[in-house]
């Protein structure tokens, strides 16, 4: 069976494992073996081959004594801007080349903890800033979907792994759009939860007002399961939503009233922002988010019109506060007490500016260069001060909406996945991809990208599910509906069910 | 209005950035391309508008929490300075800056 093996998704793995049909450690030796095959999609940054068959030896003994628990056993990889013990942790910088983490953040703690195996540290777009994962400091990861193509970002190296079927399900973090996005551009499932239901202890900080961890899988279910095993508050983390742990596999199997088989979602509004389906709108992309629109409908939901009226100015309001935020939370990187530092200077404010020019690509320079100025003398109300006061309009704009519908739906990006160097000349241009993303972000709210069909060249289409705050459960559970009905979730590039 | 050279001089030397002349030139032109989509929301009239710093104050209100003040964390000196670029004795070595 070993060839089925890494089509099978988190939840099925769990049960050939309890079934004992495949054992930890035969899964992970055959998902290892593929990712060595699949090396050219430069999706991992680091493993450790002996380190994996460890922990798979340990859930395997672990089910042995009886105390297996759902995930047990079931390999996952991490994007590498969660720190880890053993492998290196570099945030997709040459700044932190080969920085080894004294501790594991309390996500890759928790998905350890629940017994999961860890393939490695997977590429991502330099402190989680982009949106092609083109702005790895050791280079792009690719789409399986199409060589020639972007997986999305920041978390494309998670998204690449999951859709080339090298691991069940990766970690990610979405700040604007950074899970959503490449789960959109590479045909996978991926949930931002509210902002505070992942603990950020331990992830590499980029803006710690937006940055939310969570799941990239193959399903709603699958996220569902990983999700309840990451998140929970933790103490460590200052903004850390203070609640009991959820179960958001139950959550999502819970029925709705009045629910019957064949109309599951029955009674569910969901609302379409007229913001989102702008003219300008790839016709390939509004196709395959109408058409899944329409099955929402044939399974119960109603469709209801209603207005996210500063959608665009999301744009420059998130382009202000994310660097902003960046640049203060990057000072820590002087070549003092880690990371990378210059060879040669000659007094410490030179080892400082030499250090950080050397450290880091040039978009985080950029980001910085924006934050600094927004947050400097004269400068602040103008800029700082007046996005903060649309982010709050932006939340209120949200929570008008709710009033109409239960979710919020729409498409993740204006296009399929680009072509690797086709945004190279224009950062402003990327930046305004991002326009769908990051209403959600600003206001903190839940979002999920659920694989709706297929555009331009065959490249995935993934349609995008927000709710209202702590909404994950409804959410989850009309993506889980959703994909009961469609099989676009389990569809596999060429490539990777070739190999 | 639009950033000058000195601007970026300036902006640089406040993120402790060493930039080239070409990367100066550059920044400078992506800046000003990035401050363009920026402008549409100055027109906005957020007058009384309290500013959205953390997320979930949107719906409640949030409170910083507070820890007791105690130790929590055990001694890993030696851990802690192992991806340091330059330690003796215990101490973070930088550039003489008293002379």
């Amino acid at each position: 069976m070993s060839s089925a093996l890494h089509d099978m998704g988190v939840a099925r793995l769990g049960r050939a494992l309890a079934a004992g049909e495949v054992s930890s450690l035969e899964l992970t030796q055959h998902l290892l073996t593929r990712v060595a095959a699949f090396e050219h999609l430069g999706a991992f940054l680091a493993r450790d081959t002996e380190l994996s068959l460890a922990q798979a030896r340990e859930a395997d003994a672990c089910r042995a004594r009886g105390q297996a628990q759902s995930l047990t056993g079931v390999p996952i990889a991490h994007k590498d801007i969660f720190v880890t013990r053993g492998l290196a942790s570099t945030a997709g910088s040459k700044m932190l080349a080969g920085y080894a983490s004294p501790f594991d953040a309390t996500v890759v703690a928790r998905l350890s903890a629940a017994g999961m195996v860890t393939l490695g540290k997977l590429n991502c777009d330099e402190f989680a800033m982009g949106s092609a994962n083109e702005n790895s400091a050791f280079g792009p990861a690719k789409n399986p979907w199409d060589l020639q193509r972007v997986p999305g970002g920041s978390s494309g190296g998670s998204a690449a792994a999951v859709a080339a079927r090298l691991v069940p399900a990766a970690t990610g973090t979405d700040t604007g759009g950074s899970i959503r996005q490449p789960a959109s551009f590479s045909g996978v499932t991926g949930i931002k939860p509210t902002y505070g239901v992942c603990s950020r202890y331990g992830m590499i900080a980029f803006a710690s007002s937006l940055d939310q961890a969570g799941p990239l899988a193959r399903s709603a279910e699958d996220c569902a399961l990983l999700l309840s095993a990451m998140s929970g508050f933790d103490e460590r983390d200052a903004t850390s939503a203070e609640r009991a742990p959820q179960d958001f596999h139950a959550q999502m199997l819970t029925p709705r009233e009045g629910a019957t088989a064949a109309r599951p979602l029955q009674g569910l509004r969901i609302g379409l922002p007229s913001e989102f389906f702008p003219a300008a709108l790839a016709a390939d992309v509004n196709g395959a988010v109408r058409a899944a629109l329409a099955e929402f409908e044939k399974l119960g939901a109603t469709l209801v019109g209603v207005s996210l009226p500063r959608t665009e100015l999301s744009i420059p309001v998130y382009y202000i506060i994310a660097p902003a935020e960046a640049s203060s939370n990057l000072s820590r990187f002087d070549g003092v007490k880690f990371g990378h530092r210059a060879k040669d200077y000659s007094d410490l404010r030179s080892m400082y500016e030499r250090t950080r020019a050397e450290g880091f690509g040039p978009e985080v320079k950029r980001r910085i260069m924006i934050g600094t100025y927004v947050l400097s003398h004269g400068y602040y109300d103008a800029y700082y001060l007046q996005a903060q006061k649309l982010r709050r309009m932006i939340a209120d704009d949200f929570q008008a909406c709710f009033k109409d519908c239960d979710l919020i739906a729409g498409p993740v990006a204006p296009t399929v996945a680009w072509k690797i160097g086709e945004q190279h000349d224009d950062p402003v241009k990327a930046y305004l991809a991002d326009i769908f993303t990051l209403p959600g972000s600003l206001a903190g709210l839940p979002g999920m990208s659920v694989p709706a069909g297929f555009g331009e060249g065959g490249m995935p289409v993934g349609l995008q599910l927000i709710g209202n705050y702590f909404d994950e459960g409804r959410l989850l559970h009309a993506a889980h509906a959703f994909q009961q009905a469609t099989d676009f979730h389990s569809r596999a590039p060429a490539g990777a069910s070739a190999a | 209005m639009p950033l000058t050279p000195e601007d970026v001089n300036r902006i640089a030397m406040l993120a402790r950035l060493e930039l080239s002349s070409a990367e100066r030139a550059a920044m400078l032109n992506q800046l000003n391309g990035f401050f363009g989509i920026v402008e549409q929301m100055s027109a906005v009239d957020t007058g009384s508008v309290e500013p959205l710093y953390t997320p979930l104050s949107a719906v409640q209100a949030v409170a910083l929490r507070l820890r007791d003040d105690v130790v929590t964390e055990s001694d890993q000196r030696a851990l802690n300075q192992a991806s340091a670029p330059l330690v003796e004795d215990g101490l973070f070595l930088v550039p003489k800056v008293v002379e």
